[in-house]
């Protein structure tokens, strides 16, 4: 992708490139949509319905996508689960070290809000957006497998439209509330989650 | 076969050259680790000398968080504990809610729980074999395995709505009736699943290469499961002939005929096989269970909305797929417990990995921690 890339650049300047560009452009929207290896970031219970999606009742191959526990190899990372301030670090490490460009499905309640776990624990993050960039967000405690499936045809339709100049960059996705603080090395929880809410004053099932 | 290994800085080579024990981080987000799980390795050479396993990666807190719930919402969150076997944990707690409020269970609601943790069993068993098989570099043996699972998790979205996370036993019951044509469903599945089960035992543990992987990987003598206070699978494949619903009966099981598989030797092989038996069993069990089944109330009578227990605590526990799963509750007269402990036997097990690590290799070590059949949801709670 890196060559696509600079053929961009240098197709700029020259007179006419623009025509070439363009069909550049779709071309290269279209071959990256095709065949996301997905990087299973599976933390907790979503975890089953992705390994269920693999499998041969729902068989994620069909879409080209292919599960892959290796940032090196993989377009899209799928969050599965609830992701704790332990876990926080070893997650954000793990989307630096994939190649751009990356794209990051959060997959379930927990990963997309907190889910359950927003109010009165100590120890879950509140989504993954809350420290790094999500592209899709699939709600459901947990979805099914074909939730997920739709949500990966919702990545490549999303691939296809945006083009491959407005693709996020790690640099832009950078001023996301938050990573300053990751950014300078922290890695104090507390300050990389960023804005905690604060649970409500009535107590939850008080009334009942 | 295990070598007799000692730790030591620093590791003098076979040249006499010293050399540093190397120090090998897995996880927390490894492929084989079966979740979040971190293992540090201590390793000389190829083998390990001390394995220590990492925790608390998916600590959640549910057990400060039922503090703040009513006693009927606590029931979502057990859900989340094992999430491989969701009905246990909700079975386990309901059960200390009923010891503690004295409620009593309409006999249909007592032969539902049993079907369906039966049927919980065959699908855990699954999932644990077929990880088991992956770990062993046989990905054949997951797709052979989920194609039980995803029949038995059909039935429970068919009972529940959720494939995953039922909330489906209830304080007094379960939620609701067993829907129109459900038994004849389900008995149809537990007939057509054990000649799967046998066709999967012949394929895994009948097969030459993997049972040279995994006999001798890992063994634990019978004195040591019970000293580490290992249950289940691994506490039986050991030899010790605990289940708790065989020694402590609980529910309707004292009606049911059914045996408990054992094991001899305690290895990885003993491991995996017992659960693939014990899956054949239970079919037996939900099979005969239907059979017994009158129809009747599924819920007990005149609970309260609000269920408001004596002070005092209860503690009970179930064979779940994993082990002796226990449930600790404190009440002090008001609508939420005073406090929840889940006594987990994935817990309890995985602190076994580093005894049983010790002198293999790394590529074993992935295969005992697979046989342990860990689930992290339940491990940090």
């Amino acid at each position: 992708m890196a060559l696509v890339d600079s053929l961009t650049s240098a197709l700029e300047r020259i007179p006419g490139g623009g025509i070439i560009l363009t069909s550049m452009d779709a071309l290269a929207d279209w071959s990256r949509g095709q065949s996301l290896w997905a990087m299973p970031m599976g933390t907790a219970c979503c975890a089953m319905e992705l390994i269920a999606a693999s499998f041969s009742k729902f068989d994620f191959d069909r879409l080209g996508t292919f599960p892959r526990p290796d940032p090196r190899h993989t377009d899209v990372m799928i969050i599965a689960g609830t992701i704790t301030k332990k876990m926080q670090p070893a997650v954000r490490r793990l989307y630096d070290q994939m190649a751009e460009p990356k794209y990051v499905i959060a997959m379930g309640n927990c990963a997309v809000s907190g889910g359950i776990f927003y109010y009165d624990t100590y120890s879950v993050v509140r989504g993954a957006d809350a420290f790094m960039p999500v592209d899709v967000y699939i709600s459901g405690c947990p979805p099914r497998p074909e939730a997920l499936q739709d949500g990966v045809l919702q990545l490549r339709e999303l691939i296809r439209t945006r083009s491959l100049t407005d693709a996020p960059t790690y640099e832009r996705d950078l001023t996301q509330p938050g990573l300053d603080a990751a950014r300078a090395g922290s890695t104090d929880a507390e300050t990389l989650i960023g804005d905690v809410p604060e649970r409500p004053a009535s107590g939850a099932g008080e009334s009942l | 076969m295990p070598v007799e290994v000692e730790s030591k800085r620093p590791v003098i080579d076979e040249l006499g050259r010293e050399v540093d024990e190397l120090v090998v981080n897995i996880g927390p987000s490894h492929p084989s680790t079966h979740g979040v799980c971190r293992i540090i390795a201590h390793l000389d050479g190829e083998i390990v000398v001390k394995a220590e396993p990492v925790i608390g990666y998916l600590h959640r807190g549910i057990e400060k968080m039922a503090e703040n719930r009513t006693y009927l919402q606590v029931v979502p969150l057990t859900d989340r504990l094992d999430y491989v076997g969701s009905m246990y944990a909700n079975w386990a707690y309901c059960r200390a809610v009923e010891r503690l409020a004295d409620i009593r269970v309409p006999e249909r609601a007592e032969y539902i729980r049993v079907i369906v943790c039966e049927l919980q069993r065959i699908a855990s068993h699954m999932m644990g074999v077929g990880a088991s098989g992956a770990d062993t570099g046989a990905a054949t043996v997951f797709i052979y395995a989920f194609e039980v699972r995803e029949r038995i998790v059909e039935l429970f979205e068919e009972l529940c709505g959720a494939r995953l996370t039922y909330n489906y036993v209830r304080p007094g019951g379960v939620s609701a009736d067993l829907p129109d044509g459900w038994i004849e469903r389900c008995r149809e599945v537990v007939r057509w699943a054990p000649d799967r089960l046998l066709e999967l035992d012949r394929l895994f543990f009948g097969n030459y290469i993997a049972a040279e992987r995994m006999k001798g990987i890992g063994v634990l003598s019978q004195s040591d499961a019970i000293a580490w206070g290992a249950s289940g699978p691994t506490a039986r494949a050991s030899g010790v002939t605990f289940d708790i619903r065989k020694n402590d009966p609980y529910s309707v099981y004292p009606r049911i005929d059914f045996r408990v598989p054992v094991g001899e030797n305690g290895d990885c092989f003993d491991r995996g096989r017992v659960k693939v038996l014990e899956a054949i069993e239970s079919c037996r069990i939900v099979d005969q269970a239907l059979e017994q089944i009158q129809p009747g109330p599924v819920a007990a009578e005149g609970l309260p909305r609000l269920l408001r227990p004596r002070a005092g605590d209860a503690y009970d526990h179930i064979e779940s797929a994993r082990g002796s799963l226990g449930v600790y509750l404190v009440s002090d007269g008001s609508p939420r417990p005073f406090r929840m402990h889940v006594r987990s036997p994935a817990f309890c097990n995985l602190q076994l990995l580093g005894l049983l690590a010790r002198g293999h290799t790394v590529s074993d070590l992935v295969v005992i921690l697979g046989s342990l059949d860990p689930v992290f949801g339940e491990v940090d709670r």
